[in-house]
């Protein structure tokens, strides 16, 4: 951990009652919506340890679903988050893990859009607000989603980095920080790339449509 | 790999132009975000706006928080300094009566400005309100001040971390209480290496305090805490005022925060399994929330 910014210690401006329980939760399930990419209409949520502990008294659940639901973590909606998921008719389920593998305050999120997709994440809130991601889908990563962050899934085959990278200089995007990751699939790899600003659409759209390139999540 | 910062540097940048420790973080934040000083500036002080509003819903009264644990503690402080002399002195009770305000605004759900968490964020924002009133100090001279604790904050997120899971409340209202002094001294005057020194009195007084809420809430001891975390804060700035120095200076007992932190047991690190959160009373307490969450 390390703040790279005095506002990630003055602040956020948030809605408590905790930074590591509502605004980080509310980020990790903002995060998992820009990693589905569409509505959801399902979500099984599973809490560790001290987020497992003391989920109702610091409105944890509620700021994960309130983050799923695309609030920020300064939405006075955020109270209501369950209510207002059960009003818009979507499934959601919570499960408590006994261990204490991971970092005290973890989710793991796996979500069912409105087209089908799901996909997996497991975040934890470490402290102040700030979040780290640890895995998405099959691929282990290490995503703090400070700033603007892509993610490229593709055929681990030469000359795509350089397409990629390629896309993002020609549109003025400088890379400030970059990282590979491979699954358990043999020739299929995760590029996680940081960013000094956000990706437009337009841009993501051509990285999407690049040989090799088999997905694109930004966040 | 960016290199951490620590105190001794932030003092030195400061000794070597004369100048205080909140200008080094403010022109260190420009350079880092890339932007200009005025751009930064008028962040902090949106972020202030924040924090004198939460001040001032914190002490009126009807401010409870949502689970009726805690509440009105403010108004009662308040009322209390109209009526008697305060045995610790006007400030300490007035910025006593602040941060517990802000922190049940908190505890109710209410808008506050995370600093450093959520849990201990009555802390700054009462003592700096306290001083500025104390000195006759202008508002710019406040939003001066936040960027000194937020680079005292920074160094020690850096090189411990700030999360009551990871560490205990000393990462939290300790953090806070140091971050807190450190401000306090320099905005009353105080020379960098004063204000460093009050950073280390106060944050030693919180060396392996432990998060221990009771039913899982951030109401009990968090938010009496965070007024103790305000007075403490105070006392630190005036003994450095007063020339007492820290023996362990603030980086190593910022070191000592973090390995007394990895000693402390998860039962002690926000799960309520241990320390006030299974007392008897708690365990009442902690009762009656379940009957209402089951209601």
């Amino acid at each position: 951990m390390s703040a790279r910014s005095v506002f990630e210690i003055i602040g956020p401006v948030m809605i408590g009652p905790s930074s590591s329980h509502t605004a980080g939760a509310v980020r990790i399930g903002n995060i998992a919506r820009a990693v589905l990419g569409e509505d959801f209409r399902r979500a099984e949520i599973t809490l560790y340890g001290s987020f497992a502990k003391t989920y109702r008294g610091h409105g944890t659940d509620r700021a994960l679903v309130a983050g799923l639901l695309g609030m920020s973590d300064d939405d006075c909606r955020i109270r209501d988050a369950l209510n207002i998921a059960a009003t818009l008719g979507l499934e959601i389920r919570f499960r408590l893990a006994k261990g204490e593998e991971f970092h005290p305050n973890t989710a793991d999120i796996e979500l069912t859009g409105v087209s089908g997709k799901r996909i997996f994440l497991r975040g934890s809130s470490v402290g102040g607000g700030n979040v780290l991601i640890t895995r998405i889908n099959q691929y282990e990563v290490s995503v703090w989603a400070k700033n603007p962050t892509l993610m490229v899934e593709h055929v681990d085959r030469p000359g795509v980095i350089g397409r990629v990278a390629g896309v993002l200089g020609n549109n003025g995007i400088n890379i400030t920080e970059m990282r590979l990751t491979g699954s358990n699939r043999e020739g299929e790899k995760l590029m996680v790339i940081e960013m000094d600003r956000a990706v437009p659409d337009k841009v993501v759209e051509t990285i999407t449509g690049l040989p090799d390139v088999t997905a694109v999540i930004g966040i | 790999m960016r290199r951490k910062i620590t105190i001794s540097e932030l003092v030195a940048a400061a000794e070597q132009r004369g100048c205080p420790i909140w200008q080094v973080v403010l022109e260190r934040e420009a350079r880092l975000q890339g932007t200009e000083r005025k751009n930064i500036w008028q962040k902090m002080k949106e972020y202030w706006m924040v924090m004198k509003e939460s001040l001032d819903v914190g002490i009126k009264p009807g401010n409870r928080s949502l689970s009726g644990l805690v509440g009105e503690e403010g108004t009662m402080l308040t009322r209390y300094m109209e009526k008697a002399k305060p045995l610790s002195g006007y400030g300490s009770v007035l910025a006593a009566a602040k941060a517990i305000g802000v922190a049940v605004v908190n505890a109710s759900q209410g808008r506050i400005v995370a600093a450093p968490t959520a849990g201990s964020c009555g802390i700054l924002p009462a003592v700096l309100s306290t001083v500025a009133e104390e000195i006759g100090a202008a508002e710019d001279a406040v939003i001066s001040a936040l960027f000194t604790a937020a680079g005292v904050g920074m160094v020690i997120d850096e090189h411990a971390g700030t999360a009551g899971a990871k560490s205990g409340c000393q990462a939290e209202c300790g953090s806070a209480s140091c971050m807190a002094a450190v401000a306090a001294a320099e905005m009353a005057g105080g020379t960098p290496r004063q204000a460093a020194n009050a950073g280390a009195l106060s944050l030693k007084n919180f060396l392996g305090l432990v998060c221990d809420p009771v039913a899982g809430l951030v109401e009990i001891p968090c938010v009496k805490r965070n007024a103790i975390g305000a007075g403490v804060a105070l006392l630190a700035a005036d003994m450095a005022l007063a020339g007492i120095e820290s023996k362990i200076p603030l980086d190593e007992v910022i070191q000592a925060m973090k390995d007394i932190g990895d000693a402390i047991p998860a039962s002690l690190k926000e799960t309520s399994l241990a320390g006030l959160a299974v007392t008897p009373t708690a365990r009442e307490i902690e009762k009656r929330m379940n009957e209402l969450e089951e209601r």
